[in-house]
């Protein structure tokens, strides 16, 4: 008896998972240690503002990717509804939260008045109007969805290790293996 | 069956299980309880493990570590919380005029706004502290916030100061400083013992006090020499980057403090004084960029340069109007040292770092505040006041 397996995820789709699994952990860290530093605030800066960006702009390529190219494989058949819930739902929060903190990180600038600089003469327009209290509330949000985004990283990469090493049903060797599987 | 099941290098079946049917719900061959126990354990610290790298980064488990918020907290420890003011710097007047670059600057930077031309500036007077109705006094210095902002082009923020050089040299001195020169309630001056001490903790400060204390201050706002203090490098169309300190050497001439006036009952006579000035004509700085050369100190602010460095005459700073603070003035703008245009970059300096995570946590957390007037007002502006 051959048991139910998850299929492996295109390659492209693998290939920007996992840079941006990197990507969005670095901001995630960098975002925190930079509100704290003083000696390091400079070149922390230097770097999230761009990589906010280039987060924006791959999570755009890869929902349309995800969408359009590549659907993601269904989950293996014995997978349970609640866990097939869970994982939907950690998906799904991570991609609004991908696209919601670099485009609030990028008004809560404009709100502030400031130039927004990504690397030399690169900069960026406003795409919110100046104002105090638009820069406070969007300050706010950006720091409580950074905290929401962590959340859900933690809750997916618990899930993620619970298929590797608990279920092991293959979901998460669907991203991870690096083989092209045989599917038996 | 067991033969036909798929494998993968992660997948540990235990030869004793092999013969045995998975489980139903996950086609994975059951784990023993320890097995099972050593794998959550697995999961289990690599959480742990981010989050505590998480919690690390965030300086949560370093109570001693000096963030930005530890530095603004001692502010407000020391001032007292004055909602929708800066922290430090709290009191001050908005100015605007624009600057008119000669070109000079050209052999140094690439920054567009040296070419010839004109430069709309906004900017800020200000005198240190973060009460913002604390009175003037003639041992106050006199702080200028500039944003240069090109049409169109790429804006330079920068907050000087009328010292030749600043007292400390770090964050850790600045924060050492403001809890050291908290006023005692009963007397209205710091603890001499605790000034004593923080000189003793920072020789730089007590040297950089006596260059201070060499150079008396001016009259008034318009007659100020304000000084970049930190180094910059400016970078040239070519590539060749030179250090760079500049100043705003006052066109008006210097005038001693004449303590008649220090003595007037009016708590706001610097900033009065030059409301009053600008009404008899424009007040106008040249801007004078002090090239280092190599060895001269930039990650040092407390260290002036030697007298004999080319001085370049940029250009000249002209104010022409006045505005009390209010909405969409200069109150809401943050002169972030580090806002600068492309050609211009910051030294190893570390107060510029730290000034600009300072400042952005002051300003975060006074724009979500409700604002009260400044006790500096410009009488019949028509700035809503």
């Amino acid at each position: 008896m051959t048991m139910p397996r998850a299929e492996q995820f295109a390659f492209i789709s693998r290939v920007l998972h996992w840079t941006m699994a990197v990507m969005v952990l670095a901001m995630l860290f960098i975002g925190i240690a930079m509100v704290a530093s003083l000696a390091d605030y400079r070149w922390l800066v230097s770097i999230h503002k761009p990589l906010g960006i280039l987060i924006l702009i791959l999570v755009t390529i890869r929902l349309i990717n995800r969408w359009l190219i590549n659907p993601p494989p269904p989950f293996p058949a014995g997978m349970a509804s609640w866990d097939r819930f869970a994982a939907n739902a950690s998906i799904l929060t991570l991609y609004i939260l991908m696209f919601a903190l670099p485009l609030v990180g990028w008004a809560m600038l404009s709100a502030a008045g400031y130039p927004i600089v990504l690397y030399g003469p690169l900069s960026l327009p406003p795409i919110a109007p100046q104002s105090p209290m638009l820069y406070a509330v969007l300050r706010t949000t950006h720091t409580v969805l950074a905290f929401m985004l962590f959340a859900t990283f933690i809750g997916h990469f618990s899930g993620a290790m619970m298929h590797a090493l608990i279920f092991r049903d293959g979901v998460f060797e669907s991203m991870a293996s690096w083989k092209s599987r045989s599917r038996a | 069956m067991s033969s036909t099941r798929p494998t993968t290098a992660l997948k540990l079946v235990p030869p004793w299980r092999d013969d045995l049917d998975p489980p139903v719900d996950h086609g994975s061959p059951s784990l023993t309880i320890i097995n099972f126990v050593v794998r959550m354990g697995v999961i289990g610290g690599l959480i742990l493990c981010i989050v505590g790298s998480f919690s690390y980064a965030a300086g949560w488990l370093s109570p001693g570590l000096l963030t930005q918020t530890k530095i603004v907290n001692g502010l407000e420890q020391v001032n007292g919380v004055q909602p929708g003011f800066r922290r430090n710097h709290a009191k001050g007047l908005c100015i605007t005029g624009y600057f008119d670059s000669n070109g000079n600057g050209v052999p140094w930077t690439k920054a567009e706004l040296f070419k010839p031309g004109r430069v709309p500036v906004i900017g800020r007077f200000s005198i240190p502290g973060g009460n913002p109705y604390m009175a003037d006094g003639p041992a106050v210095a006199r702080g200028i916030g500039l944003a240069f902002r090109p049409i169109g082009g790429e804006e330079w923020r920068m907050a000087m100061l009328n010292l030749p050089v600043f007292v400390v040299n770090s964050a850790q001195g600045f924060y050492d400083q403001v809890l050291a020169m908290k006023p005692d309630p009963a007397t209205g001056k710091p603890d001499p013992g605790n000034v004593k001490a923080f000189f003793a903790a920072h020789p730089e400060s007590a040297r950089a006090v006596t260059i201070i204390k060499s150079q008396p201050f001016s009259s008034g706002f318009d007659n100020s020499t304000f000084n970049s203090l930190d180094a910059f490098w400016f970078m040239n169309a070519v590539g060749t980057s030179t250090p760079v300190r500049w100043s705003m050497v006052p066109v008006d001439e210097y005038q001693p403090e004449n303590p008649a006036e220090s003595a007037t009952p009016d708590k706001n006579y610097l900033f009065d004084d030059f409301i009053t000035r600008i009404q008899s004509g424009p007040v106008q700085w040249r801007m004078i960029l002090t090239v280092g050369q190599p060895g001269d100190p930039t990650d040092d602010a407390t260290i002036p340069w030697p007298d004999n460095r080319q001085h370049i005459d940029a250009g000249m700073l002209t104010i022409d109007r006045v505005e009390s603070e209010g909405p969409g003035t200069c109150r809401d703008i943050n002169f972030d040292p580090l806002v600068l245009p492309f050609g211009i970059t910051p030294s190893d300096d570390p107060l510029l770092s730290a000034r600009s995570a300072v400042y952005s946590q002051s300003f975060r957390r006074r724009e979500g505040e409700k604002k009260s007037p400044s006790a500096v007002r410009v009488p019949d502006a028509r700035d809503g006041g």
